[in-house]
């Protein structure tokens, strides 16, 4: 989005007066009839009773003082909580140790970059599909577990293991994409800092943390940002792994899980889950204001 | 970089002496060899790690029905390798009916998505008109709903629209994404006035101007777009979960969701069916890597 002013010095002007609107046309259709209006209505359902079925009456705000009282939706905000604070160091720390991995242009690199991004193109149903036959109470972990003498783990059976499982996954499939957007940034540190720095007797691990940590800082904040708001809105793996009610006694539903229980089906309580999606857009709003915030405070 | 080659030339080993060893880096340095085995050690790991689970899933999925798929330690090669779990999923559930319809909605987001964003893209770098701020500003604020708060209203929006359940409903709502029109945007905002002034003056209305001068020149953001639109359309779970509710019309996700909710016995069964949802991706992904990463390599070589 860098300059959103015309570049100056434009002289192209011919063009016949509706053009420009007939260019955006198809773009502005599709984003206000499927993003815009949406969005106005999740507002205006989240105060009525509105159900997939029956129009909606004014209940003000009877659906967030339900909220209050709905231990479900306590639930769902503890574990996309929890999501955030397990997920989001490991992304922001591992894809950037991968990507000084990978950055070297040593023979088969261009190999183990693209091998290492197939989890990002790879479908999160295929991912969450051969992680549960991994985790398996007789699958391949367990199995080698066995095979050193350790007992099988109810990763998919017990409530919080299955969490931390499902962080994993999320981690998992996360690196190569963020790995990606390091080595964008680490390819603009310059090398006289890394030089001077040896010259002055740092190691490797010295260097790590006055050098290179500093010069990609921002790209942290911008990765934290990313995978804070991503993982907030965590529905996929948690969902394949735990299943549709969201594991033992619902007790591993997220916060998406819950909007999409509630919202749907026949008897789907439309007012409800808006109430729920617009807690869940409020936090993706302050979650990136706060990583935003913690940046500037920072620096200055 | 000058000032400390200026200032300390010592310590810089001659380009000379460095090609004479073998393996340098990409500045004509050596790579010392300690560090080079310490390099690839960590790196095949990482290859066990991210690719290890890929070819778990395709060891089972070609596992024949007399072999223990359970056993310990694991046996990590097929005894007898066979397709017939292949066979065997076609007769559960109609797969190559949803991979079709997940082709369909993959390639009607690629065409829409380019053709969309590209039109929407050079109104907003390219054209001036009144309101184009604000045009602007609305594709950045639809880029920051996030999709998931918004479902619930989609999914009504959709049954209003009667487009409930149909392909057509899957399609729509991320046809032409407020992400990629940014992006065509500033595609276009990055070409040089000047050769569309030419064109100009030559007499070239504004539709020959952008079929013929802008378009091309931003091939390769569109080729980002599409590849994106693709694997979006065809990796998305969430929102197909939501409209579709007949099984004749599910794309491949949702398929095989349903194929892992009532055939979770057999894990040969719902290993071929990830097989057959994943094997074009990573074929499609390993034809255009270098698409991927070709802007990381070039600021790779030039850091």
């Amino acid at each position: 989005m860098a300059g959103s002013t015309a570049p100056s010095g434009s002289r192209v002007r011919r063009q016949l007066p509706t053009s420009p609107w007939l260019f955006a046309a198809p773009g502005f259709l599709v984003t206000g009839v499927f993003v815009l209006y949406p969005f106005l209505s999740t507002v205006v359902d989240a105060f009525t009773d509105r159900r997939t079925l029956i129009p909606g009456r004014f209940v003000g705000l009877a659906n967030f003082r339900e909220l209050l009282h709905d231990d479900m939706f306590w639930i769902g905000l503890r574990n996309s909580t929890l999501y955030v604070l397990g997920v989001v160091p490991a992304l922001v720390v591992l894809p950037l140790l991968l990507a000084l991995l990978v950055q070297k242009n040593i023979p088969g690199i261009a190999f183990f970059r693209s091998a290492f991004y197939t989890p990002v193109v790879a479908s999160i149903v295929v991912v969450g599909l051969i992680w549960v036959w991994l985790l398996d109470e007789r699958g391949l972990v367990n199995s080698l577990l066995e095979t050193l003498g350790a007992g099988p783990v109810g990763f998919l059976s017990d409530q919080w293991l299955l969490l931390v499982s499902a962080m994993a996954v999320t981690v998992w499939k996360g690196l190569g994409y963020y790995m990606i957007i390091y080595l964008a940034a680490l390819a603009n540190v310059p090398r006289e800092l890394h030089e001077a720095a040896a010259v002055d007797g740092a190691g490797a691990v010295r260097r790590f943390l006055t050098v290179t940590v500093p010069a990609v800082r921002s790209t942290m904040v911008l990765v934290a940002a990313l995978s804070s708001v991503a993982a907030f809105k965590v529905f996929s793996e948690v969902y394949l792994m735990a299943g549709p009610s969201g594991g033992p006694a619902g007790e591993d539903t997220t916060l998406v899980m819950l909007v999409q229980r509630t919202g749907t089906g026949l008897t789907g309580r439309v007012g409800y889950a808006s109430a729920i999606s617009l807690v869940v857009f409020a936090v993706t709003v302050v979650l990136m204001l706060l990583v935003l915030r913690a940046d500037r405070k920072d620096e200055a | 970089m000058s000032v400390i080659e200026k200032a300390r030339p010592a310590h810089r080993p001659a380009p000379a002496r460095a090609s004479r060893s073998g393996l340098t880096d990409e500045h004509g340095r050596r790579v010392r060899a300690w560090e080079l085995v310490v390099r690839y050690v960590l790196l095949l790991v990482v290859l066990a790690l991210t690719i290890g689970p890929f070819l778990w899933q395709l060891s089972t999925s070609l596992k024949g029905p007399t072999e223990d798929i359970y056993s310990s330690p694991p046996s990590f090669l097929p005894a007898h390798p066979t397709l017939h779990n292949y066979a065997r999923v076609a007769d559960t559930i109609p797969v190559w009916e949803y991979a079709l319809n997940s082709l369909k909605v993959a390639a009607g987001n690629v065409v829409t998505n380019c053709v969309g964003s590209a039109l929407a893209g050079y109104a907003l770098a390219r054209l001036r008109y009144r309101g184009r701020r604000v045009a602007t500003l609305v594709f950045i604020l639809a880029m920051l709903v996030p999709a998931e708060s918004i479902i619930i209203a989609q999914f009504t929006t959709m049954r209003e629209l009667g487009l409930n359940n149909t392909l057509i409903g899957v399609v729509l709502p991320g046809c032409v994404a407020a992400m990629n029109v940014l992006l065509m945007r500033n595609a276009f905002l990055n070409l040089p006035f000047e050769i569309e002034e030419a064109a100009y003056v030559d007499g070239a209305d504004v539709w020959q101007r952008f079929l013929r001068i802008a378009l091309p020149s931003v091939k390769g953001t569109l080729a980002v777009v599409a590849i994106f639109a693709f694997m979006g359309a065809w990796d998305d779970f969430l929102w197909p979960l939501i409209v579709l509710s007949d099984p004749s019309k599910f794309t491949l996700t949702i398929g095989l969701n349903y194929l892992h909710g009532t055939f979770a016995n057999d894990q040969r069964l719902v290993a071929a069916g990830t097989v057959i949802a994943v094997a074009p991706l990573i074929v499609l992904f390993a034809c255009l890597q270098r698409y991927f990463f070709r802007g990381v390599g070039e600021g790779a070589v030039k850091g």
